[in-house]
């Protein structure tokens, strides 16, 4: 558990809703969602299908639009009364959100330390330097003898660890991760769910999981559960 | 780092047999542009042969190609005196089948005035008729090798020189022999024949008939004004070069040329259809790829960037292939396929082009992913 919560949470979600349709079509797929995830924290979105936690996940990285709602990422205030408050929202990810996918998603033509570069290259960086940073991530990461690996070569703890690496890449404070070790078995999930605790710490970063996996229910710091669009339990 | 690049060198084998099929697709709308030109040009060889101004034909005929003509063969020296005419000689054509090598052997038998205009427009190989009879000059197409000997109507020729390229509109291969020869294949009858024609007193048609006079004049002479100056004479009409050319390519050739330009028409629309249809799909398969781009920060021009690259290279590529494959082949079909510089640059372009609209459709369907289709399976 997360030995010490900051003051300033990475996350602040203030009323957060979000339909979908309108009149008799009408779908609320969040309602007033307000929440605060603090650096070091891992917490789990729980909640039964259409609970609305993937809707959740996709207002908190940025690419759904709420219906209302304010919303700070590491301070920054990014939406207020349901209005984007920065123009290039993709860029806002590039900087402050790293993504971890259930099928670990790496370009098939990228090897594994290009998988990790291009974040750095889309930031900036010249290609020796996102090579070698990504390089010593993957290291960290203990996969540095498959850094020029193909995905299709990797197994999917390999594969799953290059994706972390990747969304650690530029470094940022707040890691969405959906299903992350929906594909692995309960070992390598385990190792997955200590590797991301630990980043969480070394980095004082917060993640954020939606999972269906109750053997890596312990591994969390809080869990939020949502029920028909609603935050239901903490 | 280039992502275009790195995709199709991650599946390089089926790109490049991509690449094949639209090369081979391409080469096919090459050869069909080479046909159409091969046909209009082949429709001009054998009017163009004799280099010469004007052509004079039976009144009221647009002879010798388009309408038969016939006209006395003594009216050369009549033209030949006609102010600014410098040279004048008499000329038959005639389409003949001749056995060769068991089989048959379509020959488009011209025939001249040794030291006249009318001859060949130049000997690629072995020499010009010297003797005035029973020598030839056949086009290397017709198969026909020098020395070789060929009977044509009741007599025997020797190929003494062969020519390149000398077809005519139906593209059968021109064969050269002495107007005096011509004019007896053409025009003489056979002993039996002409037997009978002497019994019922019909006999006394004469040999020198042609198809044509042709004429060079002074470069200071006006065509029309010769022309006209002919025309106002019994009996004949007079054209030029040019309009000679005209009627070959508007009225012999033209619904043959219409028909292989409509259909060349439809083989690049269907090509751009396949192109659009290649390049969208090799987008599509890659959405997933495209909405995790757009997830973890890259911008919308690296992916349209990625397309766009992507959709020339298989251009560029497939062009390549298709272009030296046409090349190489070209020689080897049964008429000619002529293909200049400027026609490859055309279809070129027009691949370009198509290309960049066809990238398009699949950038118009990556732009349109959404990031979040990169979430969950």
């Amino acid at each position: 558990m997360a030995e010490q919560e900051s003051d300033t949470p990475l996350v602040r979600l203030d009323g957060i809703s979000k339909h979908f349709g309108e009149g008799e079509t009408r779908v609320d797929a969040l309602r007033d969602v307000s929440l605060e995830v603090f650096p070091r924290q891992v917490v789990a979105l729980l909640g039964p299908s259409g609970s609305g936690k993937t809707t959740l996940l996709n207002i908190i990285g940025c690419i759904l639009d709420p219906s209302a709602g304010a919303m700070e990422l590491d301070g920054e205030l990014v939406l207020h009364e349901g209005q984007w408050q920065r123009r290039d929202l993709r860029r806002l990810r590039l900087e402050k959100i790293g993504f971890i996918f259930q099928f670990h998603n790496l370009l098939p033509f990228l090897d594994a330390t290009d998988n990790v570069a291009i974040v750095l290259q889309l930031a900036g960086a010249d290609r020796g330097t996102a090579r070698r940073r990504a390089g010593d991530l993957l290291d960290d990461l203990e996969i540095g003898h498959r850094k020029y690996a193909m995905p299709a070569k990797l197994s999917g703890g390999e594969a799953q660890r290059v994706a972390i690496a990747r969304a650690l890449a530029n470094s940022p404070r707040i890691i969405l991760a959906d299903e992350p070790t929906a594909a692995l078995d309960s070992k390598r999930a385990g190792i997955v769910m200590d590797l991301l605790r630990n980043l969480a710490v070394e980095r004082d970063a917060a993640i954020i999981a939606v999972t269906h996996d109750e053997k890596i229910f312990d591994r969390f710091d809080r869990i939020f559960h949502l029920r028909d669009g609603q935050l239901a339990d903490t | 780092m280039n992502l275009a690049y790195r995709d199709i060198r991650h599946k390089l084998g089926r790109f490049l047999l991509t690449c094949v099929g639209l090369g081979l697709l391409l080469g096919v709308v090459l050869a069909m542009i080479g046909i159409y030109r091969g046909l209009v040009v082949d429709a001009l060889t054998i009017a163009r042969a004799p280099a010469v101004d004007l052509w004079v034909v039976e009144a009221n005929t647009r002879g010798p190609f388009a309408e038969a003509s016939r006209i006395p063969g003594d009216l050369r020296e009549a033209v030949a005196r006609i102010a600014g005419v410098t040279a004048a000689g008499s000329i038959t054509y005639q389409t003949v089948e001749a056995e060769h090598q068991g089989g048959k052997l379509r020959l488009y038998v011209i025939g001249y005035e040794l030291t006249r205009p009318g001859g060949p427009p130049e000997i690629a190989e072995g020499r010009d008729i010297a003797r005035s009879h029973y020598e030839m000059a056949a086009d290397r197409s017709s198969g026909l090798t020098l020395g070789e000997r060929i009977r044509i109507g009741r007599r025997t020729f020797t190929v003494v020189g062969l020519t390149r390229n000398q077809v005519n509109s139906g593209g059968d291969p021109a064969v050269y022999i002495t107007l005096a020869d011509a004019q007896k294949l053409q025009f003489e009858l056979a002993p039996a024949a002409a037997r009978v024609q002497l019994a019922r007193g019909t006999s006394s048609s004469s040999l020198n008939t042609v198809n044509a006079v042709v004429a060079r004049l002074h470069p200071n002479a006006s065509p029309d004004a010769t022309a006209a100056t002919i025309r106002r004479w019994k009996h004949l009409a007079a054209i030029t070069q040019d309009d000679q050319e005209l009627i070959l390519s508007r009225s012999l050739v033209d619904r043959a040329r219409r028909q292989i330009g409509l259909f060349t028409s439809l083989l690049l629309v269907v090509s751009a259809v396949i192109i659009a249809l290649i390049i969208y799909t090799m987008t599509m398969e890659k959405l997933k790829q495209i909405a995790t781009l757009k997830l973890i920060g890259a911008p919308d021009r690296t992916i349209i960037g990625m397309i766009v690259q992507q959709a020339m290279a298989l251009g560029l590529i497939g062009f390549a292939i298709g272009a030296t494959l046409i090349i190489g082949i070209k020689d080897y079909f049964p008429r000619r396929v002529v293909l200049e510089p400027d026609n490859v640059a055309v279809l070129g372009v027009i691949v370009f082009v198509v290309c960049l609209l066809s990238s398009g459709l699949g950038v118009r369907a990556a732009l349109r992913v959404d990031p979040a289709t990169a979430l969950g399976g």
